[in-house]
């Protein structure tokens, strides 16, 4: 089960980062996580919306190079030590993260962190073999 | 006064007319002879080589643009067997091919004296150090200096470009006295000499520097940090590599081998052959060498001959700096660039031809950056996978131009469009 993340080449100028979140914000896209790749000369903002679709067309329409990319959501109690359990894991399997970021909810007691791997089918398999659960776009959005 | 070849150096002018006459005449039979591409320029003309008897019939002659090197690419120019060509040197071409020209011995023999006529006119002699830090390989001005320095019987320091250390210990060690490079490299060898304290451990008197734009603020900086007199040399791979004009003791402009080579200056819109110090672009006829004898040559080098009498004594014309382009072609850090060339890797590289190219000069070295919109093929999620293909288009723009640019890349429709090269290039160097 992947979801999909919208990444976003965002130039290092003044205000970009504010231009683009702002036409989401525009358009009343939700926003559900984020994070920003930088280097010296740009950034990729990364982001898990409501409407992947919808997202995709109206910041292509403003002009943005925008790419998709299918990415594992796993839900973990919200204590101390259970992301590292997660890497351990994927540590032992011979699975290297290309990035992670996280998130926490109002809702539940869960955090989420969203996983960039090499090959999500069998990150999945792994996670399912060892009772980590990951969760689809559904339940994401429905905290 | 010193002199490599007095009797040439120091000619009449009538005695020079007579030899560019003959020269000139013998040159056009051999292309004529032995180069189809030269016979289908001349008889579409109706030129035989019997119409070319002296100077004043040169403007009978059609004009070769670096385009005709293109399209004769590789050999089609070659006025001699294979079996009598020894080396060749290759300099940019306006797009993917690059242009080599051709030597025989004699070619080399006559260029390395060119080049010791300037080392001469510098100072130079057989007690000298010169030390040669100009790059070797294709592009000439290393292995014009080293042939010319060999040839004054100096003692050669065959250095290349880089490792300005390694550099200025031999400079030190070995007591270099006469410093062959480019201008910016120049002032970059000074300062960085200045930096180690080694000012007063250093013995040079003299410097040649060419291949690029340098102005007399800059000869003067030069001069004083370096505690030398700095001359100006000029050439280029077409014709044969430096050397083709030098300056001498006077610093007024550089003296054109005219037993080897006729200079004209033209208005480069419509042909015309322009009067003596008129400002035009600068024509080049060989009219010695063997392999590659080009004839009425378009350099696209915007300058100003005059023929006055020299200080020197030297008899032969003299050419201004070059003051521009009549085409677009840059020279960054002392290599020839070409737009279109940046274009064709774009092009070739799944980007859009849009791109914008950012010059600067920041310690008196040239500093390349090319702009390039970024297209959803070159994006990733990923900064690892964007940067692998960023290095794969350095590398790219690297093999067709002979220099590493830093890509930036920009956001999309950042760059402006269809408004020419006023955009595309800004050019900050104050030179």
């Amino acid at each position: 089960m992947t979801i999909d993340q919208i990444s976003v080449f965002v130039e290092n100028n003044l205000g970009r980062l504010a231009e683009v979140t702002g036409i989401l914000g525009d358009a009343n896209v939700d926003l559900r996580a984020m994070s920003i790749a930088d280097t010296t000369d740009f950034g990729i903002l990364r982001l898990i919306v409501d409407d992947p679709a919808r997202a995709i067309e109206i910041l292509r329409s403003a002009g943005c190079v925008v790419s998709v990319t299918q990415v594992l959501a796993v839900s973990l109690k919200d204590v101390p030590g259970s992301l590292a359990k997660v890497l351990a894991i994927l540590a032992d399997e011979n699975i290297s993260v290309e990035y992670a970021y996280a998130f926490i909810t109002r809702k539940k007691d869960d955090a989420y962190v969203i996983f960039r791997v090499e090959d999500n089918e069998r990150a999945a398999e792994v996670f399912a073999r060892h009772g980590v659960k990951t969760a689809g776009a559904g339940e994401l959005f429905d905290l | 006064m010193n002199y490599y070849h007095p009797d040439m150096e120091c000619a009449s002018r009538e005695k020079l007319r007579d030899l560019q006459s003959e020269r000139l005449a013998r040159t056009v039979r051999h292309v004529y002879e032995n180069v189809p591409y030269y016979r289908g320029l001349m008889d579409k003309r109706g030129l035989v080589p019997g119409d070319v008897k002296s100077l004043d019939d040169l403007p009978k002659l059609p004009f070769l643009t670096k385009d005709d090197l293109r399209d004769a690419y590789p050999y089609g120019l070659l006025a001699k067997p294979l079996a009598d060509v020894i080396r060749i040197q290759s300099t940019s071409g306006t797009t993917g091919k690059r242009v080599v020209a051709f030597y025989t011995q004699n070619d080399i023999d006559l260029w390395d004296e060119c080049c010791a006529r300037a080392i001469i006119a510098a100072g130079g002699g057989r007690d000298d150090v010169v030390h040669v830090s100009y790059g070797y390989g294709l592009f000439t001005g290393g292995p014009g200096l080293n042939g010319g320095s060999h040839r004054v019987g100096s003692m050669t320091l065959p250095m290349s470009s880089g490792n300005t250390e390694r550099q200025i210990q031999f400079m030190v060690d070995l007591g270099s006295t006469i410093l062959c490079c480019t201008p910016s490299y120049a002032a970059y060898l000074g300062e960085t000499v200045i930096s180690m304290g080694l000012q007063d451990r250093i013995k040079l008197k003299a410097g040649i520097f060419g291949a690029e734009a340098w102005s007399e603020e800059m000869r003067r900086d030069i001069e004083k940090t370096l505690r030398i007199k700095a001359y100006d040399i000029y050439g280029l791979t077409e014709i044969s590599g430096p050397g083709v004009s030098f300056e001498c003791s006077e610093q007024t402009g550089m003296h054109i081998n005219e037993d080897h080579f006729i200079a004209e200056i033209i208005d480069p819109d419509t042909g015309e052959v322009l009067p003596e110090g008129t400002r035009g672009e600068l024509v080049f006829s060989c009219i010695t060498k063997e392999a590659f004898p080009l004839l009425r040559y378009r350099t696209r080098d915007i300058c100003v001959l005059t023929r006055r009498e020299c200080s020197c004594g030297r008899t032969f014309i003299k050419m201004t700096k070059p003051m521009g382009r009549s085409d677009d072609m840059l020279i960054i850090r002392g290599v020839n660039v070409f737009p279109s060339q940046i274009e064709t890797v774009l092009l070739n590289s799944g980007m859009t031809p849009n791109y914008r190219i950012m010059l600067d000069r920041v310690n008196h070295m040239d500093t390349f950056e090319v702009q390039v919109e970024m297209t959803p093929e070159m994006f990733s999620d990923t900064v690892k996978q964007i940067s692998t293909r960023e290095r794969e288009l350095v590398a790219a723009l690297r093999t067709m131009l002979g220099i590493s640019p830093k890509v930036t890349l920009t956001a999309p429709r950042s760059i402006a469009r269809s408004e020419g090269k006023a955009v595309r290039i800004v050019d900050n160097r104050k030179i």
